[in-house]
């Protein structure tokens, strides 16, 4: 009996409580007993649910609810730099003030339209291009032979673990004027002077690419990974030759891994701040810049709040195709 | 029919006139040093419905895949129809197959999945259409048509590849274990179905499967396989009652195997010395060993008689004691310990509800058997 | 039919080509000896010298390790229990908005996760006095509160593929569920806590924006120092310091991915001689 602890123990009372009651023809007191004892027996688990759903409400979701007050109140030169949303006036009145006045100027501003629209732009071309690159990639790794693919999957995750910002800024050394590139194509003779290409849009383009293919390939390679080849065959067997059958079976058939793929680029591109930052030229307007500059050059936290709330608004339809994609894929596999 | 009249029955494989529509001729498989298939040589014809049976790994699927054209051959050529199928990739071989995993599009419903070996050919809209009708109407699964893969029942999904395996009118159709993932009732349901359609439309069967039931239901001749080797070819018949080598007799049925040395080897019947017990058995052919060799008699447990008396002979006849007895419904199975420990199984047909006479645990019994019922195999 | 085609090789080749040549660009211009980085001057290793003598790297350095080491191991603590919460635990109020808090920092935008861990930081700050302005400290809950989440999706999935009966089993012998945890679920899930372990480490040392947010003065982590220095142009010093980065990595990478090749052959030679035993 000791062994097994306290909730051997209670449970052995409380069971003969409930044949009391039931024999006392207290039947739904029973019931009700039985209930606020499974709860306290729930204790334990409810505590390990607990602990990181705390964490991340104080950490992640009360953030988001800090961050859109603040959009909703006036700059001012104070430390927190703004005022505050509510006041107490004398005893009685309590005194809201909420300031459109942010987003009005998001909107009238043609600053951040511009900036908005150039980053969907960029990320959708940077999307579309990864997906170019990545899917012959992810399709010939998928169809090697098993001890290729582990070595070839490496090289994939590989620059992934090295610093990201290491990797974008060693495009600067290529791209530059006097850079690898250049002094390449100088050398094949195809040019004769150098092309800007540091500073361009096509330096962020690639930039974005270059860092997010992993994202792409990983997804669709587990996806074509698990491609059943029978159903391949059986295509072959129907007299549908390789490319067409490519595009009657595999390529429907890799949807979900096309989708996935294609968010993890997307959504982290559009708010991409270190490769515009880093390759692009210093007008080159992508969001998550102009939320750093506001927030660092103007120090306008309510106007950089404003503008991290459009940027979300503008990703929560990607991000609700990714986890119904997400949710979908788990459960076709269960 | 290009069966001579020679022959009431279809047995296209004994008419020295008739040509094989499948020819496979010294093929080998290899896989690094693994060989699956070895120096197979095989004759199929015309509308035959041929089983490959085997233990799983034994190369029968493997040769399945090259008359796919799935797997190219190591050595050797296969010939449909005259033609060399080397070097032809599968989608343009005149053959289809019935995956084990049934191999259905997931993405697409039940017509969709049908009529997709037709869209590969350039027929008109209309002609799909009809044909598609026509093939669900066959394997019964018209109200189904827009259903997906995955909103079927097993029996159904297996209807579904073979009305696509069947669609493009194949003169030969593959079908990897077709019947392997149906329970048994369904599966025995099934088994006649198929030979039906096969009949119906005339189409040319190679079946793979390692379920012997099943190769001696459906296959008009049985091709047993053995680690790459065919270990025999016959009919079902002949495959059960003539097996030709122990691992055939041992691996379709059930059969016993007595060791001993032929001590009378005459044209028309032999003698043999069972080794570990004694007693001689008595058989009315003759057998191509040679005097004093090392043979096994075997004999299936249903051609043993179980009795309480003596039958008064003096060969093939042994006592025994019942160790165990099986109730399986229609017959019994008993287990007979012989002197010396070694069991002996016999099936008795339950033809009496409550027999009260009925041999029971622990009974001293003799066992006898006609001098026609016993194969002598050398190996 | 597993000819591969011409089309996908080359396809492969250019991938794999412009995936690394910049990583081996920085590597070899990490040994020239002129300061004007792509101008090839003969081999030196007098940048890796200047690096070692240069303390704010080396300061910045020596804080990005410590934070990325607590933040590892505390990510990966709250994240085994997020990813066991998702992947056994089917129904529980609120499941729906836990699953969304998991997966949202795995693709929010690093400057809005930033911005609001800052504003929470400074509303905390004002309100209860803690934390007193921002650090070390800050920096690390930032960290951990996005690791966590990619530590628990790699144990829910884990877990997901797991055999739940193997714990069925362990419940139906009289252990108790947290004992089953420990000597059970921990062990067979344990590979995935060293990989979550190891992202957690890696995505914290490589996190510029975020620590850009939250950091105070003083505590500047070695992505922002590299950051600051990169803005101006290239620098020799960078690239030694990159190659050293990647060398690691490579060392590393090499080291698990050796070690899970030969598990894995041992364990299919394994398979294969318990088959050949029937």
């Amino acid at each position: 009996m000791t062994t097994r602890g306290i909730p051997a123990v209670t449970g052995r009372i409380i069971r003969q409580a409930e044949s009391l009651l039931k024999r006392a023809g207290l039947e739904g007191l029973a019931i009700w007993l039985a209930r606020r004892v499974r709860r306290v027996r729930h204790l334990g688990r409810n505590l390990v649910i607990a602990i990181p759903y705390a964490w991340l409400l104080a950490f992640f979701l009360i953030p988001f609810v800090i961050v859109l007050k603040i959009a909703l109140s006036d700059a001012a030169i104070a430390q927190p730099p703004y005022t505050p949303l509510w006041e107490w006036v004398g005893d009685q009145y309590l005194n809201i003030k909420v300031n459109l006045g942010n987003f009005m100027f998001l909107v009238e501003d043609n600053l951040y339209w511009k900036s908005y629209l150039n980053s969907v732009k960029v990320a959708l071309v940077s999307t579309v291009a990864c997906l170019l690159i990545g899917y012959p990639m992810a399709y010939g790794i998928a169809r090697a032979k098993s001890a290729y693919r582990t070595i070839l999957l490496m090289l994939v995750i590989l620059p992934f673990w090295t610093s990201f910002l290491i990797r974008v800024y060693a495009w600067i050394g290529i791209l530059k004027n006097n850079g690898l590139l250049n002094n390449f194509l100088m050398w094949l003779g195809v040019i004769d002077s150098p092309i800007v290409m540091l500073q361009t849009d096509f330096a962020v383009y690639l930039g974005i690419v270059y860092s997010y293919l992993p994202f792409m390939i990983l997804p669709l390679y587990a996806n074509l990974e698990k491609l059943d080849e029978t159903l391949l065959e059986a295509a072959y067997d129907l007299g549908c030759k390789p490319a067409r059958t490519f595009l009657t079976v595999t390529l429907p058939l890799s949807v979900p891994g096309i989708i996935a793929g294609s968010m993890l680029v997307f959504i982290p591109a559009v708010g991409e701040f270190v490769i515009p930052a880093l390759l692009g030229a210093p007008d080159t307007l992508m969001i998550g810049r102009i939320l750093w500059d506001e927030f660092f050059g103007n120090r306008d936290w309510p106007v950089a709040s404003a503008v991290a709330i459009a940027l979300l608004l503008l990703l929560v339809i990607p991000i609700v195709i990714l986890q119904h994609n997400q949710a979908r894929n788990s459960e076709a596999n269960s | 029919m290009a069966s001579s009249t020679t022959f009431s029955t279809f047995e296209p494989w004994k008419d020295p006139a008739e040509k094989p529509y499948v020819c496979i001729d010294r093929v080998t498989k290899k896989f690094g040093d693994f060989v699956a298939v070895n120096d197979i040589s095989l004759d199929i014809y015309r509308k035959e419905l041929f089983c490959l049976l085997g233990a799983s790994g034994c190369g029968k699927s493997t040769l399945l895949r090259m008359l796919a054209g799935f797997e190219e051959a190591s050595s050797g050529r296969i010939l449909i129809d005259g033609m060399d199928m080397a070097e032809i990739p599968p989608y343009e071989r005149p053959v289809n197959m019935m995956f084990q995993s049934y191999a259905l599009f997931p993405h697409m419903n039940v017509s969709q999945n049908v009529s997709f070996g037709l869209k590969q050919e350039k027929l008109t809209g209309q002609v799909i259409k009809t044909r598609v009708e026509e093939m669900l109407e066959l394997v019964k699964l018209t109200q189904f048509a827009k259903r997906k893969p995955h909103q079927l029942s097993g029996g159904q999904r297996q209807r579904v590849a073979l009305a696509r395996s069947l669609i493009k009118r194949p003169k030969l159709l593959l079908l990897d274990e077709p019947l392997a993932a149906l329970d048994k009732k369904l599966r025995e349901h099934t088994q006649f179905e198929l030979m039906n359609i096969q009949e119906q439309l005339g189409v040319t069967f190679i079946v793979v499967t390692h379920d012997q039931q099943e190769a001696m239901t459906l296959a008009t001749r049985i091709g047993v396989m053995e680690e790459g080797y065919i270990a025999q070819v016959g009919t079902p018949t002949e495959i059960y009652e003539f097996p030709g080598s122990r691992f055939v007799a041992d691996f379709i049925g059930s059969v016993n195997s007595f060791e001993g040395r032929i001590t009378v080897d005459e044209p028309d019947h032999v003698i043999i010395r069972m080794l570990d017990q004694d007693v001689d058995i008595f058989v009315d052919h003759g057998v191509s060993a040679s005097p004093n060799a090392r043979v096994w008699a075997a004999i299936r447990p249903e051609k043993i008689h179980i009795s309480r008396t003596d039958p008064g002979q003096a060969r093939n006849v042994i006592r025994g004691k019942v160790k165990e007895i099986a109730y399986m419904g229609d017959f019994s199975i008993y287990l007979v310990e012989l002197a010396g420990g070694r069991t002996v199984r016999v099936t008795q047909p339950n033809l009496r509800r409550g027999d009260p006479e009925r041999i029971t645990w622990d009974e001293q019994v003799f066992l006898h058997w006609l001098p026609s019922s016993i194969v002598v195999l050398t190996e | 039919m597993k000819r591969r085609s011409l089309f996908l090789i080359s396809a492969m080749v250019f991938g794999f080509a412009f995936l690394y040549v910049p990583i081996i660009s920085l590597i070899v211009y990490s040994f020239n000896k002129s300061k004007l980085v792509t101008v090839w001057a003969g081999f030196s290793t007098q940048w890796y010298g200047a690096l070692l003598q240069n303390d704010q790297i080396l300061q910045a350095a020596w804080i990005s390790l410590r934070i990325a080491t607590l933040n590892a191991t505390v990510a990966m603590a709250l994240g085994t229990i997020a990813g066991f919460v998702l992947a056994r635990f089917k129904r529980f109020r609120g499941r729906t908005l836990f699953t969304g808090l998991v997966t949202a920092p795995l693709v929010m935008p690093e400057v809005i996760t930033g911005l609001s861990l800052l504003l929470l930081f400074v509303a905390l700050e004002s309100i209860i006095g803690w934390p007193s302005g921002r650090g070390f400290a800050t920096i690390t809950i930032a960290h951990i509160t996005f690791s966590l989440a990619y530590v628990a999706v790699i144990v829910q999935s884990r877990l997901a593929d797991m055999d739940e009966s193997i714990e069925e089993a362990a419940l139906d012998l009289g252990a108790r569920p947290l004992k089953i945890f420990f000597m059970i679920t921990l062990p067979i899930i344990a590979p995935a806590l060293v990989a979550g372990w190891l992202l957690a480490f890696t995505l914290s040392l490589d996190d510029l924006v975020i620590a850009s947010f939250v950091s105070g003065p003083g505590s500047s982590t070695l992505p922002m120092v590299i950051f600051s220095k990169v803005r101006l142009g290239v620098s020799p010093e960078i690239n030694a310091l990159a190659t050293i980065l990647v060398a690691l990595v490579a060392v590393g990478t090499i080291i698990a991915g050796v070690a899970m090749l030969r598990s894995q052959k041992v364990r299919e030679r394994d398979v294969q001689m318990a088959a050949a035993d029937n």
